[in-house]
């Protein structure tokens, strides 16, 4: 028992560095393409904006439809300041700085829409967003609906994965601990959490702070990838993106919601072949999917490796039956 | 000497007077019963003492400490910190978690490790964690439950969930205990084992206890002493003989039966 405890963070570590190695290496070998690198540095800031939409939407149960305004601040803030200074310490600044700036506006945004609850919630957070891109629409420091072009890389292999890893312990972390714990409470009962001691205001703002300070972080990440920015990549249809990826990998599943998004885009990797079909296709496999499984590919539940040694046990002992 | 006070209560519901001019003073350690019909406004005091709802009128004052603390007007999760804990009478766990966070949920408020902790798992945080869940085991272990602490609570058989209501309160480490129907639904096997432990927590953990409830039996065999609401209003207020032969009460709630016997 003692051993098994001692082992895990070892293990669970040296495959988080495995994984990253193997990538690197089929980078630097050229074998994965730049075509594949882009759908990588998709998934990476999607999961990010899942993991952390979750925290808000699928454990602490605030539906909010505003994760790509938050996004927008943190993909704004990196590409003005790494234009302006374009070197590594540029770029960790503006993503910092865009992280912050998002976690406020968060804080802010968690504060006012308090009193809302569900769809309420959802159009007030969707409002938000909407102003967030129409500031950035009307901005000259912007450069308005023409967006930012010409906005130098850094966002690679390395900060991609570091950035994602750490967003996804850190979360998990939380929800793990008493904090995450007073979070979850809000989504089973207000009122039961309240009567129990359960200051809920601080902890639906705690969820909202750390949830755009994530999407800040995905916003930069993405901004110094993908060389351009306009306000209509942060619209309303970036906000139900993440949420599809969420519900699809289960509220209330941070692993369900990285399975997601890694499987909605090798969904719609495939699918570039059947160009005029593409996103019938796509919607249709969801329909099929959220049929099937309602609760999502996870429901609530965690991937874990114990979970695997089970299945493995499992079916070694049918094996051993016949 | 008195642990809560409670001067000319009133909460009106648009035209509606849900309580009125209701005043009520509790006493350390007493266990006290407060009965009435369907409707007259029993709960709706329960959620005005922890603050789901504001008062209309009236005070209500918390002597903990040796300190007076003016308890209307604050936010449930104060009251709750100051020491008041409640059940609910239609059964309001978090249902789709397990037994022992149902639990450790309710000592956060005296947590010790802070959010940097929380997101690093911090040695603070692994020693902090370890008591939490030795405490949790114990409540659980008093209440009959720690065979089952990592099933989830909607999966509980109906007395069961009852008595997780009362663990998790017990948890916030309160001083006064409210009760609401805690023995609704019950046979009269679980009835008794409940009584029991009622008597037993009172007792093991210095508590005041204030009880709502339906059944004669267990209200006349505990409480010391039984306020009487009808219609929002007090009618009566003593000791189990006394309400027993008060002869409003007998009118507007218990019948004949329970006067006879």
């Amino acid at each position: 028992m003692k051993k098994s405890i001692a082992v895990t963070p070892l293990r669970k570590g040296f495959a988080l560095i495995l994984t990253f190695i193997i990538v690197q290496l089929l980078v630097q070998l050229n074998i994965i393409n730049d075509y594949l690198q882009a759908t990588i540095a998709t998934i990476g800031i999607n999961i990010i904006l899942a993991v952390s939409l979750n925290l808000i939407t699928g454990f602490t149960g605030q539906f909010s439809l505003g994760h790509a305004g938050f996004m927008s601040i943190g993909a704004y803030a990196c590409a003005l300041t790494v234009m302006r200074v374009p070197t590594v310490w540029g770029f960790l600044t503006g993503l910092l700085l865009g992280a912050v700036l998002a976690a406020l506006v968060g804080f802010l945004v968690g504060l006012s829409t308090l009193r809302l609850k569900g769809d309420y919630l959802a159009i007030a957070t969707l409002g938000m967003s909407e102003i967030i891109r129409i500031i950035f629409t009307n901005l000259d420091i912007t450069n308005g609906a023409a967006g930012l072009s010409g906005i130098p890389r850094f966002t690679n292999w390395t900060y991609l994965y570091l950035f994602m890893v750490s967003a996804i312990l850190l979360i998990s972390n939380f929800l793990k601990s008493s904090h995450g714990r007073a979070c979850i409470s809000i989504r089973e009962d207000e009122i039961a959490a309240e009567a129990m001691g359960i200051n809920t205001t601080k902890y639906k703002v705690t969820a909202f702070t750390i949830g755009a300070f994530c999407a800040g972080v995905a916003g930069a990440l993405y901004a110094a990838y993908f060389y351009y920015i306009d306000p209509n990549t942060f619209g309303f249809l970036k906000s139900i993106d993440v949420l599809v990826i969420v519900v699809l990998g289960g509220l209330g599943s941070v692993s369900g919601s990285v399975l997601a998004a890694i499987l909605l885009a090798v969904i719609s990797t495939i699918l570039q072949d059947f160009s005029d079909l593409r996103m019938v296709i796509y919607a249709l496999l969801l329909i099929i999917i959220m049929i099937f499984r309602p609760q999502g590919l996870m429901g609530s539940k965690e991937l874990s490796l114990k979970a695997f040694r089970n299945l493995g046990g499992f079916l070694s002992s049918r094996k051993g039956g016949k | 000497m008195s642990i809560l006070n409670v001067r000319k209560l009133t909460k009106n519901f648009g035209g509606l007077t849900a309580v009125a001019n209701l005043s009520m003073e509790l006493n350390r350690g007493e266990l006290v019963g407060l009965i009435g019909p369907n409707g007259a406004g029993k709960t709706t005091v329960f959620n005005l003492l922890t603050g789901i709802y504001h008062p209309s009128d009236g005070s209500i004052i918390l002597e903990a400490g040796g300190q007076q603390l003016p308890l209307h007007g604050k936010k449930p999760y104060h009251i709750c910190k100051a020491g008041v804990a409640r059940t609910f009478q239609n059964i309001r766990l978090f249902k789709d978690l397990t037994v022992l966070d149902n639990v450790r949920i309710a000592m956060h408020q005296n947590l010790k490790y802070g959010l940097l902790s929380g997101f690093l798992h911090l040695p603070s945080f692994k020693r902090e964690e370890k008591k939490l869940l030795n405490d949790a085991m114990e409540l659980l272990r008093i209440t009959k439950l720690d065979g089952k602490a990592n099933e989830l609570a909607k999966n509980l058989p109906y007395g069961e969930q009852r008595h997780l209501e009362i663990a998790r309160a017990l948890a916030t480490k309160p001083v006064l205990l409210l009760l609401d129907e805690p023995a609704a639904g019950m046979n009269p096997a679980e009835t008794a084992e409940l009584t029991e432990l009622i008597q037993w927590i009172r007792h093991e953990f210095d508590l005041t206890i204030l009880l709502i409830e339906h059944d004669m039996s267990l209200v006349m065999k505990i409480c010391e002493r039984i306020y009487v609401l009808d219609y929002g209003m007090l009618i009566a207020n003593g000791t189990p003989e006394e309400i027993k032969s008060n002869k409003r009460v007998v009118e507007a709630y218990l019948g004949e039966d329970v006067s006879n016997a």
